[in-house]
């Protein structure tokens, strides 16, 4: 069954890195509903954060493939309560609609900001789930709303602390040490992990 | 006025100039030469052009440590590469420019990438400023391979192209080998900088030696056991691996059969009292229908290809399924795995020969003797001792193998003649079966073959082509020539496009649309290329005519006027359950 999932991949810093990972989903004719990246806490380890509306099977073997990528540190696919997760929107609405005074309310009732005013238009702030972030989008409409942008998903596993602890440890060790490193024991790293 | 006798400077001695230990100030040019020098290359097959000039006026130079192979088409130089690696267990090197040289590379990458072959393709490319902007003879190769290579990397300055090249040697090399490709712009080919190399063995975010898991395989002994039919599936991780012995050995320590993928073959010899066959859509009868009569499956190095599957659900269904694979994301891609071991096979294998106990499996082993039966039958015998007709494809294999006695390497390309050299060639030694597995590349044979035999001049290679895959990379017989390769080619010419029209007769209703072929004179081509050939259409000829061709030192063409509308049985057909299998 179709399904939102978050996938992560934990990258190197290389050019194309992103070309290599979205072909994957390209060849099986998947489509990316969002892609965020950003550099980690470990320097020069990146997180891809990748939304997709698909099936657990095939993300499973689409997950193996990224890994296979010789940049790829580690990737996994997590069901929507294995990660603690937020979007972010930002809406453009004409100044005029502040005179109104229900828009007051609906600015207070969802936790937004108004980030700039300007003469013709001001900027409102919210962050939340997907969904609230389009009700809102709705509720904006009546009062002139005259652009909308919306991020992609940022996210944190909820059991990957050891996983952290272990890429940090590839910053410290000799590489020498960690040649024989392997695929078990990230294995077990995240199904220890996951059954927390 | 200059003296006319003043002869060119003299290249330095080369051991001079290839001691590294001391940075030495360098083009970036000379310094991929170098490079190579000290990843044991000694030999390149490559075509130039404007964007790989001065990395070819380097290798000007060195031509006493590296053999440079001039090809007739960039294409050619990566199946050579790819016959060459297959056939030395090196990694084969290929040199081509930017733009069009690029581009042609792009079938023998996939080719390689999707049959494990290592591979590390050095481009040309346009000066770094000119990139992005459709110079002459610019394409984004990076792009365009990225899918089809196991890593590629663009280099934009001469200090970055050794660490590129020590990494992609140790990539293609290493854990499940590939192709790698290294795109170098011009600009970083003449600027000068100080060459030091260091080999690379490490890379932080790539395991290609998994540590192997104890637990499974004691888990795999304990169902190879308990096992009253087990069944051993041989890949082409055999091969790669150097586990030939290994495996033999545990087949016979536990009485299993052994069967092999296409790509396996030459792994274990066809003699062996183990030995069942080979697996796939045109394979024999009994290692196919076995698959579904066995309690646990030991599959090593191989990757549940749809042409060994058929239909995936009706597949292995009653056994428990043990897989031996290095490359983590084949193991559960098509078939569960009950015991996964991830490992290298050679690794895997010895632990599993320890803990497996001495068995016996006779009767199980005497089955598929018995299905063999039928195939003998209603197949192979007809197929190999014809007494009338037209000559079988099938009976030159049986020739050729009883004159090489098993012991050349055997190149094939792809249709029908590949499977019918892969039924009946009697492999003896490892690593002698070369043929394009799972892309399934026409044209590959002869340059495939001529890199092969570069690769191992000691052995005697045949590759066995048909009229049509001869005619899509045909140019190489002047590389042949030039180089002084000597390659035995026999074409099975059927004047078709034999197995599309194998399947028009049987899927389409006879309706040969566009696979009838009016074919040169092979024979004159190839003395057009100054090489030696003889045509034969009677069965009374052909004894003497592969006598003549092995015998001959040097290289040289056969033709062999086969059956015009042969079919290969037996026969998987396409998507189907491996029960549907045709004896005829």
């Amino acid at each position: 069954m179709q399904k939102e999932y978050t996938i992560t991949v934990y990258t190197e810093d290389r050019i194309g890195i992103t070309s290599r990972i979205t072909v994957i989903f390209t060849r099986r004719g998947i489509n990316i509903t969002s892609l965020t990246t950003a550099e980690t806490e470990i320097p020069g380890v990146y997180k891809f954060i990748i939304t997709v509306l698909s099936e657990k099977e095939k993300l499973v073997k689409i997950v193996g493939q990224i890994e296979r990528l010789i940049e790829i540190h580690r990737a996994f696919v997590h069901e929507e309560d294995e990660v603690v997760y937020q979007e972010l929107a930002l809406y453009k609405i004409s100044t005029k609609a502040l005179q109104n005074g229900n828009i007051e309310l609906l600015i207070r009732e969802n936790n937004a900001r108004i980030l700039t005013i300007t003469e013709d238009y001001f900027v409102l702030e919210k962050t939340g789930h997907q969904q609230e972030l389009i009700d809102l989008q709705a509720k904006l409409a009546p009062y002139g709303l005259i652009e909308y942008s919306k991020s992609g998903r940022v996210a944190i596993i909820k059991w990957s602390r050891r996983f952290h602890d272990h890429l940090k440890e590839l910053e410290t060790q000799r590489p020498d040490n960690l040649k024989q490193a392997t695929y078990k024991e990230h294995t077990e790293v995240s199904a220890e992990e996951e059954s927390i | 006025m200059q003296q006319k006798d003043v002869l060119p400077m003299k290249p330095e001695p080369a051991e001079k100039r290839t001691a590294a230990t001391a940075p030495l100030n360098m083009t970036g040019s000379e310094a991929v030469i170098r490079s190579l020098i000290a990843e044991g290359v000694e030999t390149i097959f490559g075509y130039p052009g404007g964007a790989i000039m001065p990395i070819y006026d380097a290798l000007y130079d060195f031509q006493q440590e590296v053999h440079h192979i001039l090809v007739r088409h960039e294409q050619g130089a990566t199946h050579a590469a790819q016959g060459y690696a297959r056939s030395s267990g090196k990694t084969g090197v290929v040199f081509a420019t930017s733009g069009p040289g690029a581009t042609n590379l792009v079938t023998g990458l996939a080719d390689a990438y999707m049959d494990s072959t290592p591979m590390v393709c050095i481009t040309g490319q346009v000066a770094a400023h000119l990139l992005g902007t459709d110079a002459f003879q610019e394409t984004d190769v990076i792009g365009i391979t990225m899918p089809i290579t196991k890593w590629n990397i663009q280099v934009t300055r001469p200090e970055d192209i050794p660490g590129a090249i020590a990494k992609a040697f140790y990539i293609a090399g290493s854990g499940r080998p590939g192709p790698v490709l290294v795109d170098i712009t011009r600009n970083a080919q003449v600027a000068k900088f100080d060459f030091e190399y260091k080999k690379c063995d490490y890379i932080r975010s790539y395991r290609p030696v998994p540590r192997l898991d104890l637990e499974a395989v004691e888990a795999a002994a304990e169902l190879i056991n308990s096992a009253k039919k087990p069944y051993i599936f041989c890949g082409h991780g055999v091969l790669l691996s150097g586990a030939e012995k290994e495996l033999i050995e545990l087949a016979e320590k536990a009485g299993i059969p052994i069967a092999s993928t296409l790509l396996g073959l030459s792994a274990v010899p066809v003699d062996h009292p183990n030995y069942v066959g080979y697996l796939g859509m045109h394979g024999n009868y009994a290692p196919n229908i076995m698959t579904n009569e066995c309690d646990v499956l030991i599959a090593v190095g191989m990757r549940f290809d749809d042409r060994i599957t058929g239909d995936v659900s009706q597949y292995v269904k009653q056994a428990k399924v043990i897989h031996v694979e290095i490359d983590a994301a084949e193991i559960n891609k098509i078939i569960k795995a009950d015991v996964a071991v991830h490992a290298d096979a050679k690794t895997a294998l010895e632990a599993l020969l320890a803990l497996v106990k001495p068995a016996k499996h006779d009767e199980w082993i005497q089955s598929f003797r018995e299905a063999d039966k039928q195939e003998i039958e209603k197949v192979s015998t007809k197929e190999l001792y014809p007494t009338e007709g037209g000559l079988k494809m099938a009976e030159v294999v049986r020739l050729i193998s009883e004159r090489t006695e098993g012991k050349a390497i055997l190149v094939t390309d792809v249709g029908q003649h590949q499977m019918v050299a892969s039924r009946y060639y009697r492999f003896k030694d490892p690593n002698t079966n070369i043929t394009s597995g799972g892309m399934g590349t026409m044209g590959f044979a002869l340059p495939a073959a001529m890199g092969a035999k570069v690769g191992a001049p000691e052995k005697e290679v045949v590759a066995v082509i048909g009229d049509g895959c001869f005619q899509m990379t045909l140019q190489e017989l002047g590389t042949i020539y030039q180089s002084e390769i000597g390659v035995k080619i026999v074409i099975l010419n059927n004047n078709f496009l034999g197995m599309v029209r194998q399947w028009q007769q049987l899927f389409f209703d006879k309706r040969y649309s566009s696979t009838e072929m009016t074919n040169p004179d092979f024979v004159q081509i190839a003395k057009g290329f100054f090489i030696p050939g003889r045509k034969v259409t009677d069965r009374a000829d052909i004894v003497a005519a592969v006598d003549e061709m092995i015998s001959h030192n040097g290289a040289y063409l056969l033709e062999v006027v086969v059956e015009k509308e042969d079919n290969v049985f037996p026969m998987v057909p396409s998507g189907q359950p491996i029960a549907n299998i045709r004896l005829e």
